[in-house]
């Protein structure tokens, strides 16, 4: 966290939505901070609250979900919380902008890529239909699309998943934004088109000093892409440190699972270390530590006590009460969601 | 539950008795598969998508090749090809002796009994008005394997084998977590018995610690069984951990193949090099040197001449004979000729690898200004 104000601060968010099995706390008490010009990953499995929690920022929950009250999102100091729906629209887009998990669906099949992007720019900064074109080009070319001046009249389907991608972060960027939000930006895409994607956020990250939160489950674009890392399970903040310190010395037993349960390219051949059973559903989060029934260390004070974060390091938080027992690592057990499972001899 | 180390990657323990035998349980030669492209007002056929295009190779039994590649380069529609789910437009597919093509009715339908298939999408791949017991015992009555009380005991014991509670024998898909109706499509393809399956990137859709469960759960299947798998996959990270040998392709051809060792550390194939590289590195400090490819995956509809990979290559040779010729399947490479199996050469298409049977001399007659030599870029090494 730095010493000047953050531009990004959420303080004890909490999104839910009613359901028919109940309320579902999908984000739960989250607070995080993205500082300026900075990337943070914010990871965790389907499920974790990780995409609520972008909604939640741009205020794009809909009902019968809601942003509870209590909940503080601040912007630059800006209490977004108490904005109306027409100055919440000018922040989306101006200030925070979004890049989508799938191209496809972010884009409208019947408008021309560069319609699309100039729409931005009229909305947005009230440009003249031409003035608004010749942005559309510039911004085309800025994310690396060849002959920006053919392509401003493309229709989506007639360009490839990567390209699409480039078309959406042109989008994102025309008002120069100071947060982006990428919600796995590269999970619809090759392993060789996630590569220049990646190139390009990093590469466009540097030369406009705006700040990102990147959503991803993937720990390899994480540890590739940036600063500080922010692991959410079940609706919470479980763990966050300096990118390092998250592979050097993950603490939470969630997190050092999701490392292990990982195939590495060069890695020896081992059997693959899982995290027994799934996320339980956010209608029924259990009571004390929520990771107690799947983790190799749960012992009586996880079920009694809701772990808060406790400071590990600098900058390194984790919810997980080994921080004050931690003696108990050396330990293992069967965790209870393997028993009876064909993994549980795996765990030893 | 021992690992297996990487010194014995080559031959699945535990199935000595069914690898003893060097025969290929399955033998691919020349597949084709042309999809027609129609147009005009009578919908005529115009041109074809060349899916896939001339793909040999062998699967042994107890063996797991891994076929990877990025979307559209024609691993999908190979697996379904093997199993007649899609037509072959030429070339021939021999399992354990049988001609597949020339199968029909009720003697394709015995044969599909050793062959099965797991989805990538265990959400759509499920029946969802079919409770759990009913999908994995429906492939043991249409094949006559089992009826009434002993269905169900089969139906529970597979359950067990796939690592599901009885419990669920009754439930539907949608009350199933995502992988645990991935288990449910194995269950169901494992109730036949089959001596082979095709795994079509069967845990992409899965999350990173489920996906390690069900890694694990084919693993161990694989061994108990004696089982061979075609594995289909995107992942270069799973697919290095589950394979024994690995196939790339790349629109429609296979580019390079190799056993997984040789190919993990020794890729000739620039296209395969690329691809590697592109892996994210799950080490912050990790310093590599990546090839970022310009463009994308030409169209398989209008593949370049020559050498497909040619628009995107970043070959120091690269140059006008590779629009000239189209490179062999050669073998290559230093690590090859030691203590490899005869099916786990190591074979690269690319003329600007030497040494390659596409001569200096003719290469310089269709327009070469730049003489072979060997290039491997720097890649990973943790």
């Amino acid at each position: 966290m730095s010493e000047t104000q953050p531009l990004l601060q959420l303080r004890n968010l909490r999104t839910t939505f009613s359901t028919d099995a109940g309320d579902a706390r999908a984000v739960d008490g989250v607070s995080l901070d993205v500082g300026e010009g900075e990337t943070v990953g914010l990871v965790g499995e389907s499920g974790c609250g990780k995409s609520v929690t972008a909604l939640s920022i741009l205020r794009l929950i809909q009902p019968p979900g809601r942003i509870e009250s209590g909940s503080e999102i601040r912007l630059e100091g800006r209490d977004l919380m108490s904005l109306s729906e027409r100055e919440m629209r000018d922040v989306r887009g101006n200030r925070i902008a979004m890049v989508w998990q799938e191209p496809l669906s972010a884009l409208n099949p019947v408008f021309t890529v560069g319609d699309q992007i100039a729409e931005v720019a009229r909305v947005h900064a009230g440009a003249s239909r031409a003035a608004a074109k010749a942005k559309a080009i510039e911004m085309l070319r800025l994310v690396g699309i060849a002959d920006p001046e053919e392509r401003v009249d493309a229709y989506p389907h007639q360009l490839s998943g990567g390209m699409r991608q480039r078309v959406v972060i042109a989008m994102a960027l025309v008002m120069s934004p100071s947060l982006l939000i990428a919600d796995e930006p590269t999970t619809a895409l090759d392993v060789t088109i996630q590569a220049q994607i990646l190139e390009l956020l990093r590469d466009v990250q540097q030369r406009m000093g705006m700040s990102v939160l990147l959503i991803t489950h993937d720990l390899g674009v994480v540890a590739e892409t940036t600063s500080r890392v922010i692991v959410m399970y079940a609706g919470e903040v479980v763990e966050e440190a300096p990118v390092r310190d998250i592979f050097a010395a993950a603490h939470h037993p969630y997190t050092e699972g999701l490392l292990r349960a990982m195939p590495r390219v060069g890695a020896i051949r081992e059997r693959l270390t899982v995290i027994p059973g799934s996320v339980p559903p956010p209608t029924a989060w259990p009571t004390g530590c929520r990771f107690r029934d799947r983790c190799p260390y749960s012992w009586e004070r996880c079920e009694r006590e809701h772990p808060p974060l406790y400071q590990i390091g600098a900058g390194h938080v984790s919810r997980c009460h080994l921080a004050v027992e931690p003696e108990r690592r050396a330990r293992p057990h069967i965790p209870l969601a393997a028993v009876g499972t064909a993994d549980a001899g795996a765990l030893r | 539950m021992s690992a297996t180390g990487p010194n014995v990657r080559a031959q699945p323990e535990g199935g000595a008795a069914l690898v003893a035998d060097d025969a290929p349980l399955l033998s691919v030669r020349d597949l084709a598969v042309h999809f027609p492209v129609r147009g005009g007002f009578f919908g005529r056929a115009k041109g074809a998508v060349r899916a896939v295009d001339g793909v040999s190779f062998d699967v042994y039994p107890g063996e797991t090749l891994a076929l990877v590649g990025e979307s559209g380069c024609g691993k999908t529609t190979t697996g379904r090809a093997v199993l007649r789910l899609v037509e072959a437009t030429a070339g021939s597919i021999t399992f354990a002796g049988v001609d597949v093509r020339a199968l029909g009715g009720e003697a394709l339908r015995r044969l599909r009994r050793q062959m099965q298939i797991v989805f990538q999408d265990p959400f759509s791949s499920l029946n969802p008005r079919m409770t759990i017991a009913s999908t994995v015992r429906e492939g043991l009555v249409i094949h006559h394997l089992a009826e009434g009380a002993e269905a169900d005991a089969r139906v529970g014991r597979l359950l067990d084998e796939v690592g599901l509670r009885r419990e669920y024998a009754s439930r539907y898909p949608h009350e199933l977590s995502g992988g645990q109706r991935q288990r449910v499509g194995i269950a169901r393809a494992l109730a036949v018995e089959p001596r082979f399956l095709v795994c079509d990137e069967p845990v992409s859709a899965l999350d990173v610690s489920v996906q390690a469960q069900v890694i694990n759960l084919l693993q161990d299947l694989q061994r108990d069984r004696g089982l061979a798998y075609l594995f289909i996959a995107h992942d270069l990270s799973v697919v290095e951990h589950i394979a024994d040998r690995v196939a790339v392709m790349y629109l429609g051809k296979i580019v390079e193949t190799a056993s997984a060792e040789v190919l993990y550390r020794e890729p000739l194939m620039p296209y395969t090099q690329a691809l590697l590289s592109a892996v994210p590195v799950p080490d912050p400090g990790a310093k590599r040197q990546r090839i970022v490819l310009q463009g994308d995956v030409p169209s398989p509809a209008n593949p370049p001449s020559g050498c497909v990979f040619r628009p995107r290559c970043h070959h120091p040779a690269k140059d006008a004979a590779c629009a000239r010729f189209v490179p062999p399947l050669e073998q290559k490479g230093r690590l090859s000729a030691s203590g490899q199996s005869a099916h786990s050469v190591h074979l690269v298409a690319c003329i600007k690898q030497p040494p390659t049977g596409i001569s200096w001399e003719e290469q310089r007659a269709a327009g070469a200004t730049k003489e072979p030599v060997l290039y491997m870029p720097v890649l990973p090494t943790p």
